[in-house]
């Protein structure tokens, strides 16, 4: 390379950089969570409750413990530490406690040399139940005071009041992150006393903490490894067999590995929080909100999990990306027999976003507004209060360019297709193409970023430069929505070098990354990487006289002072980063306050054909324009948007867990729908780049925007189609047709 | 039993009792862990492998009626450390996420392009409707075999 021509550095931010696990993953070489595999290791199973509500009368493992083959049968009793865990509170017992509070409890565990021994000896434990009474419903349990939490916003004038006043009651029921990697973990003796630990998770950090508490040993004894995540969505952000397996291995001694087949899998993590949500909207004759009134509980299942920081979304979210000074929300999230909630992609704000834009598209109605319009005329921006805790929305948030930009997307051909596959129903052949009605629906949605009051939330990262290029040390977890790639691509424009490599690290040897959850790693690994990254340039430049950093080495004023071999040549330079967004504070009794540390915003617009007859719908097409802050590979977010509006999608007319009596009903793929490509319609995104104020170069998290808006969108769209109310998702057949 | 097979191209045995599936008898004998359990049931394509020319979910194929056969699994696509056409296009494309799904739609790929290397976009979503992917939506997916179908790979 000639002095003073230096390229710029390839594969750096804005770029479309390919995946460096691709070609791994393509050629079937990826080694995920399932596949862990050590000779001699034993296999674990779990025994579940058959009930969601019971007393354990009577566990005999004895004839499971005399099975030839079988190493292990472990209950309650064999936990060596805290009988229970949990992130926020620790409630659930490792295993059941004498009571069953939810279907799929887990109860005993067994180690056996393989599969099918380990499946037999769980059948042959003796256990005898007395069911009782399942508490189903969440509204009865807070009535009764069982609640999570509860939370109150009130501000403004209680009494101000508009002219046109609309209510609604709103409902969405149970959806799965259906991640399509079961759990799966493998555990392996240390051979002194502790345990290594390679267990799916979206945080090894918050895992380590739990395991080390239940199984009584410090934290030096118990290592956990980041593993092959095969999707996450919430799903892997609670404990699941982590403990379970660890306990199988030390009371061995042998390595245990635990995967959970699809049924466990429904059973075995928390899921979105059901909710029921009571709305009032008033507003002047112009369509400007006045009022907001909302009564709302969610339910939290069995035990708490993150339901406390749920809850907390759903009520700051509850007006949306809307101004109004008169907000309150009461709002809980209650204890009750059903499956435990927890996290899953847009965390309480994706509930709420049904409702108020359900709520804002009747408005538009009644004001014979077009539904865009009212947004425009109430759309929160930089500089605005948010709705409900008063916070001043900092840095971006381009609430009105995400509308023009949305409108900007062509729409599709307005005849309806003349091939049958492409209509509702697809090759059944149900519907004629005369019996099709169209219809057009639109949303917008709003997500805090990252973790929010008061949270200490950081990222540790560790840079090391050797003469072979840089080193990412990290202990970030990634899920498959390209953290890695974005990382390497901050590290090469910020150090001017192309060589990079990411080095997942086990909790032993680094700090905590924090959670790949909350649209928070981008942002906060990301800006770990690229603050570290600047430490590390600017030392070197320092050190050597240089201006400027590249694949060459140090440059000065156009020439080469010191190639990377010199710079190294006294060993490798590190740079420690623990990085932190700006401090967030808990709300005052009344939610006011600065609770959260910056917002992104999205709008959706879904195009629908529907047979109202048959209540069946075809999404003809879905466009979204998003807030990126900062696209840094705008591939990857286009990848993000268009999976997330696949979950939305799915969740306004086909997913559903359903519960009857605390059980579910259809833990399988076969009964539990996701959308095929059969489903999903051609998606148009629009990035919009306005810097947020704080992550590398100004980019935002978006992993969970699409997510939220989608769904409201395509019910909308229904109703635009049918006329019919609509105030449930996902939206069924017969809710279309009125039977 | 001892079942003798094909896999890519090269003969393997594996002594089984006979009324495993083909998916365990890959992943747990053979070491070939490419092809993913997500369901057990045929529902989610993801342990896709191509017996005797037909696209079958390995998890519903008793391992004891697969003597003789000539199989094609994920680990059999590429060209030793070239990637096949298909892979290289769902990589350029961006359609790999979580990639769990992905040796799956490889597989599906393989099989519908040696069919019929230009399918229409009916065509390609029919034949992919057997495959789930929870991360990309599909949208990458079928940008990578739009291309693929036009090249007339
Ligand atoms: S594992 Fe075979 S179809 Fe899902
Ligand atoms: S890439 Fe994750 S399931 Fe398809």
């Amino acid at each position: 390379m000639t002095v003073g021509t230096k390229e710029r550095v390839a594969a750096g931010i804005g770029e479309n950089a390919p995946r460096p696990d691709g070609v791994a993953k393509l050629s079937g070489n990826f080694a995920y969570g399932s596949d862990l595999w050590i000779d001699g290791m034993l296999w674990g199973a779990t025994l579940r409750s058959p009930y969601a509500h019971a007393r354990l009368v009577e566990l005999d493992i004895t004839p499971a413990v005399v099975m030839s083959g079988v190493r292990a049968v472990l209950t309650q009793d064999d936990v060596p530490g805290r009988p229970t865990f949990g992130q926020v509170e620790p409630d659930q017992p490792v295993l059941c406690d004498g009571v069953a509070r939810y279907w799929g409890e887990p109860v005993a565990i067994v180690a056996a040399d393989d599969q099918e021994t380990a499946r037999a000896a769980v059948e042959a434990i003796i256990v005898e139940w007395e069911p009782l009474p399942p508490v189903t419903d969440p509204d009865q349990a807070r009535a009764a005071g069982e609640t999570y939490r509860d939370m109150v916003i009130r501000r403004g004038d209680a009494d101000a009041a508009g002219s046109v006043v609309i209510e609604g009651e709103y409902e969405t029921a149970i959806q799965d992150q259906a991640p399509l990697g079961p759990e799966a973990g493998l555990a392996i003796p240390d051979g002194s006393g502790g345990v290594d630990l390679h267990v799916t998770s979206q945080w090894i950090h918050i895992d380590h903490a739990q395991i080390i508490a239940s199984l009584g040993m410090e934290p030096d004894d118990v290592r956990c490894h980041p593993v092959g995540i095969g999707g996450a969505f919430g799903a892997r952000e609670d404990i699941s067999l982590h403990i379970h397996v660890a306990m199988l291995a030390l009371r061995t001694g042998r390595p245990v590995r635990i995967v959970y087949d699809r049924t466990e899998s429904f059973a075995g993590h928390v899921k979105r929080h059901p909710a029921r949500m009571r709305y009032r909207h008033e507003a002047d004759d112009e369509g400007r909100l006045v009022k907001v009134t909302v009564d709302m509980v969610l339910d939290g299942g069995a035990y708490a999990h993150t339901s406390h920081a749920v809850l907390a979304n759903a009520s700051f979210f509850t007006v949306g990306p809307y101004k109004c000074d008169n907000v309150f929300v009461d709002a809980a999230v209650s204890r009750t027999n059903n499956p435990p909630a927890g996290a899953m992609r847009g965390f309480g704000a994706v509930q709420v976003c049904f409702a108020y834009e359900s709520q804002m598209d009747r408005l538009a109605e009644v004001l014979g507004l077009h539904p865009l319009e009212v947004r425009r005329r109430n759309a929160l921006g930089p500089g605005d209060p948010l709705a409900t805790s008063g916070q001043i929305v900092e840095g971006s948030l381009p609430t009105l360019r995400v509308i023009d930009e949305l409108e900007s997307i062509p729409m599709p051909d307005a005849a309806i297709p003349d091939d049958p596959r492409r209509l509702p129903g697809g090759t059944g052949l149900t519907t004629p193409k005369d019996a099709v009605v169209r219809g057009v629906g639109f949303a917008l949605g709003l997500k805090n970023l990252a973790f929010s009051e008061a949270f200490d939330d950081f990222s540790e990262v560790l840079l090391i430069l050797t003469p072979a290029g840089l080193e990412i040390h990290t202990a970030a977890i990634e899920v498959g929505q390209g953290l890695v790639t974005i990382c390497e691509q901050i590290a090469r424009t910020v150090l001017g070098i192309e060589a990079v490599a990411w080095l997942s690290a086990d909790t032993s040897q680094i700090g905590s990354a924090g959670s790949t959850s909350a649209s928070r790693q981008t942002q906060m690994t990301g800006g770990a990487v690229y603050e570290a990254a600047v430490g590390l340039r600017d030392k070197i430049l320092q050190q050597f006289g240089g201006d400027e950093l590249t694949n060459d080495g140090v440059y000065d004023r156009g020439e080469l002072v010191a190639t990377l071999d010199a710079v190294t040549a006294d060993g490798p330079i590190e740079q420690w980063v623990r990085y932190r967004h700006p401090p967030t504070e808990e709300p005052d009794e009344f939610g006011q306050g600065n609770p959260h540390a910056g917002f992104v915003v999205a709008a959706h617009r879904a195009v629908v054909d529907v047979d109202p007859e048959l209540g069946l719908v075809r999404v003809v097409q879905i466009d979204t324009a998003q807030d990126v802050g900062k696209a840094l590979n705008p591939q990857a977010i286009v990848g993000q948007l268009e999976g997330g509006i696949a979950q939305g999608v799915g969740f306004a007319i086909m997913e559903e867990l359903i519960v009857e009596d605390g059980v579910i009903l259809n833990p399988t793929f076969t009964d539990y729908l996701i959308p095929t490509l059969l489903d999903m319609p051609d998606v148009g995104s629009r990035l919009i780049e306005e810097p947020a104020h704080w992550g590398p170069f100004g980019a935002k998290g978006i992993g969970e925007s699409p997510t939220i808006s989608s769904t409201p969108a395509v019910v909308a769209a229904i109703r635009a189609a049918t006329g019919r109310p609509l105030n449930r998702v996902p939206v069924r057949p017969q809710d279309i047709a009125g039977v | 039993m001892i079942v003798t097979f094909t896999i890519n191209g090269e003969e393997r045995s594996a002594t089984v009792a006979g009324w495993e599936s083909l998916l365990t008898v890959l992943r747990d004998n053979l070491g070939l862990a490419g092809s993913k359990n997500a369901c057990e049931q045929g529902e989610c394509g993801s342990c896709s492998v191509i017996v005797d020319g037909a696209n079958l979910c390995s998890c519903l194929v008793m391992v004891g009626d697969c003597e003789g056969t000539t199989i094609t699994t994920v680990e059999g696509i590429a060209h030793g450390s070239v990637l096949h056409p298909i892979q290289q296009a769902i990589l350029d494309e961006g359609g790999v996420q979580c990639g769990f799904c992905t040796p799956g739609f490889v597989i599906t790929a393989a099989h519908l392009f040696a069919a019929n290397p230009n399918p229409d976009e009916e065509a390609m979503r029919e034949a992919f409707s057997g495959n789930i992917c929870r991360c990309t939506g599909y949208g990458a997916l079928l940008r990578a075999f739009d291309r693929l179908a036009g090249d007339g790979t």
